[in-house]
């Protein structure tokens, strides 16, 4: 009877001892998680530091020249960054020109004037163009988009605008391709949609709905309160959802890299070629040897440089209104 | 206070105003902003008409059993192509689930309000939208230049780094969502810490976490940029070891659809059509099971 009783009284002492995890294995959960979290930071100062370090010589080479020198020249071996840096520049520029307004009337659409039932597809439609590979969307713009462009646009803009001081250079398709910078920027702006419009969406989501009830109480239209409830309220971190596409847009390589044309020369026409940081090295850096690597080194290191600023300020911007 | 001022500003201009200005300005909103999401619709729908028509021609038993042809061969398929796709992605992921579910985990349990948490959830969003190229970039440096070849492996690891921060940001943001409460109930049992999070919390997110490893597959799928200087393409069967270019499917479409050759473009639009549709049907599968885990 004792030996019966102390028997179970050891089996049952004894079994959450089995079940629960020795301590070291929590410790090493704890460090394995602290390890992978570390790991973020590691790849972004990793990123960085391949960059620097890859692009060193092209830098020590050319100097701060190397920014403001439009020569690309391989014979040569003279590289300089100006036109992609430019090119860059412009089509993320008319990406979020066309864009912005865009993404933002559909945020409008799908928080203030849409049914409830067509809510949950609409939004999904508008997710789902930027799970679409941008490869994809190189295709659509070099085969489908460009000929139309071409056709429609370039060719009987070019003739409207031929002759104009400065509207007859900037819209002047000199060899009407359909490919150049601003199909580019068109091409991006519908990239970056799904990600503006999903961002200012969940900010317009935030704004108690009782502003905006008073807003209609008072005999408001939609528009009058959005221009002045959601808008207002919205404030700054609108700007740091459009920041955010403006990221994407500059670092976006393969969309851009079919339709803008690949020209190392700076053009004054939206409809001439051009190039981008990205689209320059995606076409160049597996014949690159040499110098000529590290001078596209180099351009990737002012590309992340550009990014990490402009990613910042977007983050910083949006955390604003999520804090308050 | 602030709504007060809105409104009291908004009003007197409102009623100012004619009228009927006031209906048209409602009424061009409304129509434009309807609008502009129909764009948005008809452009996806644009693409996908696109990609069936031009793709579907290619279609045939040989795409899926034979290489990619060389220059100027006929016929030929993208076996090689497709299955070097789906070892790359499942190597990412592979590699990335681990550390981005262990990293959210970090960011959710341990480290919440810390300086250290607040730095990395800071620079995991920044990494999010870094451009895919830089990322191709570096692995070059890390992996193909000290092993003096592409290989498999630095694809695999680009993939990674992209699918990650995706990871991370579900994982942590579905780990918030599990009641604190349960945790607490956890280790009022005398759960060790771990035991808790393994037990009650990743059981309580587990749909939202799947969904996150699901949306990182499709986003690192069709990833064309990280792969043309880590994994390269090439038009034969890749090594078993993985050294070496290995052919897949993203670069396959971008050297392909610029080729001069007809069968080359054909094989790049079916190439494009099979690739789009998973990557879409996983994107709207990964969404459902985070509905019917708030349906219940």
């Amino acid at each position: 009877m004792v030996a019966l009783s102390q028997e179970r009284l050891v089996s049952s002492m004894r079994t959450p001892v089995r079940r629960s995890p020795p301590r070291t294995f929590d410790h090493v959960f704890r460090i394995a998680s602290l390890g992978s979290a570390l790991l973020v930071l590691i790849v972004l100062a990793g990123i960085l530091g391949s960059m620097i370090y890859g692009g060193l010589p092209a830098f020590r080479e050319f100097g701060f020249g190397f920014i403001t020198s439009s020569v690309w020249d391989v014979q040569r071996d003279q590289y300089g960054a100006w036109v992609a840096v430019i090119g860059t520049l412009t089509t993320a520029l008319v990406a979020l020109v066309i864009g912005v307004p865009v993404s933002l009337g559909i945020a409008i659409f799908l928080t203030q004037l849409c049914p409830p039932w067509l809510k949950r597809p609409v939004a999904t439609t508008i997710e789902l163009l930027a799970a679409v590979p941008s490869i994809i969307y190189g295709m659509w713009g070099l085969f489908v988009f460009a000929p139309l462009f071409a056709r429609f646009v370039q060719i009987p803009v070019s003739k409207l605008v031929e002759g104009i001081p400065i509207i007859g250079t900037i819209l002047y398709a000199s060899v009407p391709s359909g490919v150049g910078i601003l199909t580019a920027g068109i091409i991006l702006a519908v990239m970056i949609i799904p990600f503006v419009a999903s961002i200012t969406r969940d900010i317009f989501d935030q704004i108690p709905p009782v502003l905006r009830e008073s807003a209609y109480g008072i005999g408001c239209t939609t528009w009058e309160v959005v221009r002045h409830v959601l808008l207002p309220q919205a404030g700054v971190s609108i700007i740091g959802a459009i920041m955010l596409g403006l990221g994407r847009a500059l670092g976006e390589t393969m969309a851009v890299t079919f339709v803008v044309g690949n020209a190392n020369r700076l053009s004054a026409s939206l409809f001439d070629p051009g190039s981008t940081i990205a689209s320059r090295i995606a076409n160049e850096f597996n014949e690159a040897l040499g110098l000529q690597l590290n001078a596209l080194m180099a351009l990737g290191c002012i590309l992340f440089l550009v990014t990490f600023i402009v990613l910042v300020a977007a983050r910083l911007l949006i955390a604003r209104v999520n804090a308050r | 206070m602030d709504i007060a001022q809105n409104i009291s500003m908004a009003t007197p201009k409102a009623w100012g105003r004619v009228r009927r200005s006031r209906y048209l300005a409602d009424r061009a909103l409304k129509i434009i902003c309807a609008l502009f999401t129909l764009i948005g619709a008809f452009v996806l729908g644009w693409i996908l008409l696109m990609l069936i028509v031009e793709g579907i021609s290619g279609f045939s038993p040989a795409l899926f059993t034979q290489t990619t042809p060389g220059p100027g061969t006929q016929g030929g398929g993208i076996a090689n192509a497709l299955v070097g796709s789906l070892i790359l992605t499942f190597l990412g992921i592979i590699v990335a689930t681990p550390v981005g579910v262990l990293a959210g985990t970090y960011l959710a349990e341990y480290g919440k309000g810390s300086k250290l948490a607040e730095l990395i959830r800071f620079l995991n969003d920044i990494l999010l939208a870094a451009p895919s190229i830089l990322i191709g970039l570096f692995v070059y440096t890390l992996m193909v230049q000290p092993m003096g070849s592409y290989s498999g492996w630095a694809g695999g690891v680009a993939l990674a780094i992209i699918a990650v921060p995706v990871i991370v940001r579900t994982t942590e943001d579905m780990l918030r969502l599990v009641p604190g409460s349960l945790r607490e109930a956890g280790a009022a049992l005398g759960a060790p810490m771990s035991t808790v999070i393994m037990q009650v919390s990743w059981r309580a997110a587990r749909a939202g976490m799947v969904t996150g490893v699901l949306l990182a597959t499709a986003r690192i799928a069709g990833e064309t940029a990280p792969l043309l200087f880590t994994a390269l393409n090439n038009n034969f069967w890749f090594k078993a070891n993985l050294m070496g270019g290995v052919s897949n499917l993203p670069v396959m479409i971008y050297q392909f659809a610029l080729a001069p050759y007809q069968n080359w473009r054909e094989l790049a639009w079916a190439g494009a059509l099979i690739i789009t549709i998973s990557i879409l049907a996983l994107s709207v599968v990964a969404r459902l099971i985070v509905k019917k885990d708030h349906v219940r």
